[in-house]
């Protein structure tokens, strides 16, 4: 049965859902638009006004879609939502994102929300982005004129504010294939059990050796700066031994630079990241 | 540039839809307004409530983030696709079963969030369930009756529901639970006009203080077709006033060029929906000056300018309950302890935002919108219109949680002028912030207590202070002010006593009625005492109240004998065995650990008047009869989710001498029904409980005595009519020969009941309450000391209820009054301003209410209903404090910053090292 049932008006403004890359990067460059994936970030921020921005809407683009193995790694595809990361088939090195990735508001926001607009939203509370800098990973950002890789690092430059120029499109976080095996974790730490915000959270991947000590290691601090921060003396000390807690120093933390807000104190920030980081490394073990 | 609205093909519920939207509206907004389904819910349009929860593809998603442009194709599921041919889903007659419903307005998220689940994962372990459902936030039943109800549907044992036997004390299935599960039940978004209507949405301050000027609003509104009016306060066409005492009317519908607290409406925009929400505060033309605001500590210090002409230094009043000579019995007393603790705004909550619309009719008004208190928002909408009360109507609709914050008005003064000066209704619904930003909260406290005892234990003096930040208006600060004096020492023999309280006014957001008005923060203070004291003595906690506990025949502070109902011993004694295993099992606990987990195990008695402190609050009910037998209950008890509707009717139907099924209910409308007061205080059960019982009473006396029948004659409902069996005679009463009144009845009963009390002299003595609830709970929790975090891990909470009219639902109100408990304790404080959203207010969810454990007490309250006393607010008095016991137990800090963060936390663990 088909029921025609006419809307209340409504705020109707240019909506576009473009299926191939090239119609998309193409409607960027024509003119400004806001990129529209799962909507969670999106929606939020527009309670109780018509949203009046000109939307691009990527969901129909299903070369974004989908987490794969590569030659160099991994390609998880922009419009991966959390929950294919956490029912995705991955080594442990992805145990940090899996895990991050079941913690990401409730079951609603896992089954919408993407590991790209995570990224591009660029929230200094967002879960996925330690979890990329432990990870290595870098960005694949398209134009109608070309595309270019950049380090995660170097693709979040601050609070909501990253190096995507209007006329690109994230498609793909990649994640190279460490040289040794490799086990990542991940610690969240909220005021309560489910739908939180992190108040800081560590993401940690370690590589070992044929004897069992660490190959390389990488750990990164979330929600305790503007963007999360990897902690390389850190890094470096572990590198040789066997994961343990106790090598963590509180001048390991000087890249954070943690503020007061209605989460928590500043302090108190510093406090539970050598906490988590030292549980990370316990995890890691 | 807008786009016109397109054609949307998609299934619904099985069938295929074209819905005709622009394709960014949200999905929810297309269900509800372009579809109807209003069975999918909105709480805040953020993704963070997850009461709009609906599958897409199979899948459960937040159906106000997804544009409706992305289902396109696809299937979406909603509450109303549950039922097939009549027949309730597994899940909705288990919810039915286990009261996981209470005020509904969360249940169709829930049950599509356990739908998802169940398809995915068709027999789930708890831990499943619960993560299945942790994007769906509950304000009122405290989940653990959902996550029953899921299991069970599961796991089998969901048939249909069991009619019940009997009446009072039986679990009845509440009256209204089917509309609620099934997402029919109607809420203040849900009343939609039936004429053509107009939005309405207020213009508000962006600062807490300031002074403002319009500039020309006329030439503004001509700028905008769809405009059709901005109403100010020049517009009102009575008295620009309200609030809750009829002394203490201080708050205007729109502020007169000068705001008190951010949010305060200045002006309200009328005109077609899309028109009023694309306009931005800022572009209408106003020119601020701000001033500088007052906060609790300007006010206190005496340093601020005066909010009000008629609150002096910014007190807006102040309590005192004085007995014997507190300042000698402590000078003198063999042990002493004191505390200082600092509480914080606590936010209601309830998932339903304000709602309703406007309606003129003729020289009347009628509104209908969510409330907890019909009358009193006729009589207040009277004097704002300028219009005799029997002119207004309320009609209150289904209440999607309120916890007193639905006491006040809110959005009714301002559609109800916009309707009768532009002669269209007109509605309006709340955004979450401005719900949050707008609405009264729990007030902030800092009290100051010192308690003394002789060295067996026996309290000998309790001395407080309090001062409670009641924000820019008066609301229900003198509540507040008032009743905390009389509870202020816990529930235990004091002979000599002193306390005193101050409500101040401040530029931050009003405080008022909130789940104990104030004794929640007095109970954290009185039950830190009773845990230094007994320590000191080397005493048990529990020992310890218990040789304290108020008795029958004891005499209270402000000098009331209390002749019954006195549970407290047995409350106490069903606890102890629970909390001797519980605090040896912790700590053994302890003894093993090494990592930095450390559990402890905490105690906290309360008490709690039921009803208005020391002023008369009646009630009435009607229960009418028609001709062919039908029995109706006029209630104008507001049902907020607590069962008041169910209640009533199996009183009355007790009462009367019938099974409750046959008994319909008419509520709130207050063209229909009587007046019952507000719903608060905890008094619904006990006196408009009363009403009821009387109502029925009355109208079984009129109808045995129509054939002489004796008083224990059976009354029996049969097709058409009554039988009246008095022994072995079988009569049926001709009913027809009598007029039917408006609602068509030919009999009808009337009860009224007013709880007996008196008033109070300057020392607070005298008789504020009828009678009191007494309860006493157990917290087990754990804490990271690294971290700073605790998790409650199991409670066990004994109230004496005097009688469990429904067992279900007053489990129901423990096991919710308990959650909002732990959220007092560990997580809610609102900041005015930086935290009006669900997303950085938390609440407890599903994952931070732990198993609860219930044990009724039934110590019969004579005067009450059956027995019965209340239950609502008692509930949630002794959590936060028997959590902070526990705290206490685990890590040796008690807590005095209210809530316990972790930051805060945390900073007291090493402070203390
Ligand atoms: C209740 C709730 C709880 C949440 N909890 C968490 C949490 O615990 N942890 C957490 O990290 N986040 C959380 N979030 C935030 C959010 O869900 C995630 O950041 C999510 O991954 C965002 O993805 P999206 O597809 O929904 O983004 P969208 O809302 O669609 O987009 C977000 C931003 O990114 C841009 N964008 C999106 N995709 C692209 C692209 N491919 N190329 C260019 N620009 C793009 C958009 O223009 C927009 O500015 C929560 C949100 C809600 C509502
Ligand atoms: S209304 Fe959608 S999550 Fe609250
Ligand atoms: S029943 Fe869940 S919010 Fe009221």
């Amino acid at each position: 049965m088909v029921m025609v049932l006419s809307g209340l008006g409504g705020s109707g403004l240019e909506y576009r859902r473009p299926v191939t890359i090239e119609e998309a990067v193409a409607a960027l460059r024509a003119r400004r638009h806001t990129v529209l994936a799962g909507g969670t970030d999106l929606f939020p921020a527009r309670v109780g006004r018509p949203c009046d921005d000109a939307l691009l809407d990527i969901s129909g683009l299903t070369a974004l879609r989908g987490i794969a193995e590569t030659n160099q790694g991994w390609r998880f595809g922009a419009l991966a939502t959390w929950r294919d990361v956490w029912t995705a088939d991955l080594p442990p090195l992805f145990n940090g994102l899996r895990a991050a990735a079941r913690e990401v508001g409730g079951m609603q926001i896992q089954n919408r929300g993407t590991i790209g607009g995570n990224l591009c939203n660029a929230s200094p509370a967002a879960d996925g982005v330690p979890n990329w800098l432990a990870l290595d990973a870098t960005v694949e950002l398209v134009s109608s004129t070309g595309s270019r890789r950049l380090p995660v690092a170097e693709f979040v430059l601050g609070n909501r504010r990253t190096a995507r120029r209007e006329d690109e499109l994230l498609i793909a976080v990649h994640v190279p294939r460490p040289a040794h095996p490799a086990r990542g974790t991940f610690r969240k730490l909220g005021a309560r059990r489910y739908l939180v915000i992190s108040i800081v959270m560590v993401a940690a991947v370690a590589e070992f050796a044929a004897d069992g000590t660490i190959a390389s290691a990488r750990i990164a601090v979330g929600a305790a700066s503007e963007v999360a921060r990897r902690l390389p003396s850190l890094e470096t000390r572990l590198i040789g031994q066997c994961p343990d807690p106790s090598v963590v120093r509180e001048e390991d933390l000087a890249p954070l630079a943690p503020i007061d807000d209605v989460r928590a104190t500043a302090a108190y920030r510093r406090d539970a990241a050598l906490t988590l980081i030292r549980r990370a490394i316990a995890d890691l073990a | 540039m807008r786009s016109p609205a397109l054609p949307h093909r998609f299934v619904v519920n099985g069938r295929d839809i074209e819905a005709i939207a622009p394709p960014s509206m949200r999905l929810s907004d297309v269900l509800r307004d372009v579809l109807g389904l209003k069975g999918t819910k909105v709480g805040c349009d953020a993704g963070d409530c997850g009461a709009c929860t609906v599958l897409v593809d199979g899948a459960q998603v937040c159906a106000c983030l997804v544009p409706v442009g992305q289902v396109v194709g696809r299937s979406v599921e909603t509450v109303e696709g549950l039922a097939r041919e009549g027949r309730l889903h597994a899940l909705q007659s288990a919810f039915l079963r286990h009261g996981a419903a209470q005020c509904g307005i969360c249940t169709p998220g829930m049950l599509m969030a356990a739908a998802d689940l169940l398809r995915r994962v068709p027999s789930p372990s708890e831990a499943e369930v619960l993560d299945a459902l942790g994007g769906v936030l509950c304000r009122c039943t405290g989940y653990r009756k959902i996550v029953d109800a899921v299991l069970e549907a599961a796991h089998g044992g969901a048939e249909s529901v069991a009619p019940s036997k009997g009446a009072v004390g039986t679990r009845l299935v509440r009256v209204d639970g089917v509309a609620k599960v099934t997402g029919t039940d109607r809420f203040g978004a849900d009343a939609i006009p039936e004429r053509g209507w107009l939005a309405l949405r207020a213009v508000r301050s962006p600062y807490p203080h300031a002074r403002f000027r319009f500039g020309d609003l006329d030439a503004f509104r001509r700028r905008q077709p769809g405009l059709v009016a901005i109403l100010t306060a020049a517009d009102v066409p009575g008295a620009n006033r309200f609030g809750i005492y009829p002394t203490g009317k201080d708050q205007p519908v729109f502020a007169e060029g000068q705001v008190r607290m951010l949010g305060e409406a200045v002006c309200a925009l009328v005109g077609d929906a899309e028109t009023v929400a694309a306009i931005r505060d800022e572009d209408v033309p106003i020119t601020w000056e701000p001033l500088p605001p007052i906060s609790f500590d300007d006010a206190l210090a005496g340093s601020a300018p005066d909010l009000h002409p008629h609150a002096p230094g910014n007190v807006l009043c102040r309590g005192r309950v004085a007995c014997g000579d507190a300042a000698t019995a402590l000078a003198s007393a063999p042990h002493r302890a004191t505390i200082a603790i600092e509480t914080s705004f606590v936010e209601h909550a309830y998932i339903e935002p304000e709602a309703g619309y406007a309606e003129r009719i003729g020289d009347g008004i009628k509104i209908v919108a969510c409330t907890q208190t019909p009358y009193m928002d006729r009589d207040e909408i009277a004097l704002i219109l300028g219009i005799p009360p029997e002119r207004v109507r309320i009609v209150p609709t289904a209440v999607g949680g309120g916890f007193g914050g639905k006491l006040d008005l809110s959005l009714q003064p301002m559609i109800a002028i916009a309707a009768w000066r532009t002669g269209q209704p007109v509605r309006c619904v709340y955004t979450r912030p401005e719900s949050i930003r707008t609405t009264t909260k729990r007030h902030p406290a800092r009290i100051v207590a010192e308690a003394g005892c002789d060295e067996e234990g026996h309290l000998l003096a309790f001395r407080c202070h309090g001062d409670f930040n009641t924000g820019a208006y008066a609301s229900w600060g003198p509540t507040v002010a008032s009743r905390v004096p009389v509870h202020a020492m816990g529930p235990y023999r004091v002979p000599n006593v002193c306390v005193t309280t101050a409500a101040i006014h401040t530029t931050d957001t009003p405080a008022g009625a909130f789940r104990g008005f104030g004794v929640p923060q007095a109970a954290i203070a009185h039950e830190a005492l009773m845990d230094a004291l007994a320590d000191r003595l080397g005493m048990d906690r529990l020992e310890f109240r218990l040789r304290n506990a108020l008795r029958h025949a004891d005499t209270t502070a402000t000098g009331q004998v209390l002749d019954h109902s006195v549970g407290l011993v047995a409350c106490l004694e069903a606890l102890r065995p629970r909390w001797q295993a519980l605090r040896a099992e912790a700590e053994a606990h302890n003894r093993s650990a090494h990592g930095p987990f450390r559990r402890g195990v905490g105690i906290a008695c309360m008490w709690y008047g039921i009803g208005n402190t020391a002023l008369s609050n009646p009630s009435e009910m009607t229960l009418g009869l028609k001709a062919d037998g039908t029995i109706t209950l006029y209630s104008g008890a507001v049902d907020i989710g607590q069962g008041s509707n169910t209640v009533m009717v199996q009183i009355a139907a007790e009462a009367f001498g019938v099974a409750p099924e046959t008994i319909r209910l008419v509520v709130g409308d207050t063209a229909r029904t009587r007046d019952a007061g507000k719903t608060s205080a905890s008094r619904q059960t006990f006196v408009s409980g009363n009403a009821a019982r009387l109502a029925g009473i009355d109208l079984r006396r009129q109808l045995l005595s129509l054939v002489n029948a004796g008083t224990d004659a059976r009354i029996i409902p049969v097709p058409g009519g009554l039988e009246i069996r008095d022994g072995d005679r079988t009569m049926r009463p001709d009913l027809s020969r009598f007029a039917a009144d408006a609602n068509g009845d030919v009999l009808v009963g009337f009860g009224r009941f007013d709880p007996p009390t008196t008033a109070l002299d300057a020392d607070g003595r005298g008789v504020p309450y009828a009678t009191y609830a007494f309860g006493a709970q157990i917290a087990l929790v754990e804490v990271d000391l690294d971290l700073g975090t605790t998790r409650v891990l199991r409670m066990v909470a004994a109230h004496d209820v005097g009688r469990a009219i429904n067992p279900t639902l007053v489990e129901g109100q423990i096991h919710g009054g308990i959650a909002q408990g732990i959220g007092l304790a560990l997580m809610e404080e609102y900041i005015p301003g930086r935290n009006d959203n669900l997303h950085d207010y938390l609440i407890p969810t599903i994952g931070d209410v732990p198993p609860i454990e219930v044990l009724l007490i039934e110590d019969a309250e004579p005067l009450g209903p059956f027995g019965a006393k209340g239950v609502g607010e008692p509930a949630l008095i002794a959590t936060a404090p028997a959590i902070f016991g526990a705290i206490e137990h685990a890590t040796g800090v008690r807590v005095t910053r209210i809530p316990a963060t972790p930051d805060r936390l945390r900073a007291a663990i090493l402070a203390a090292r």
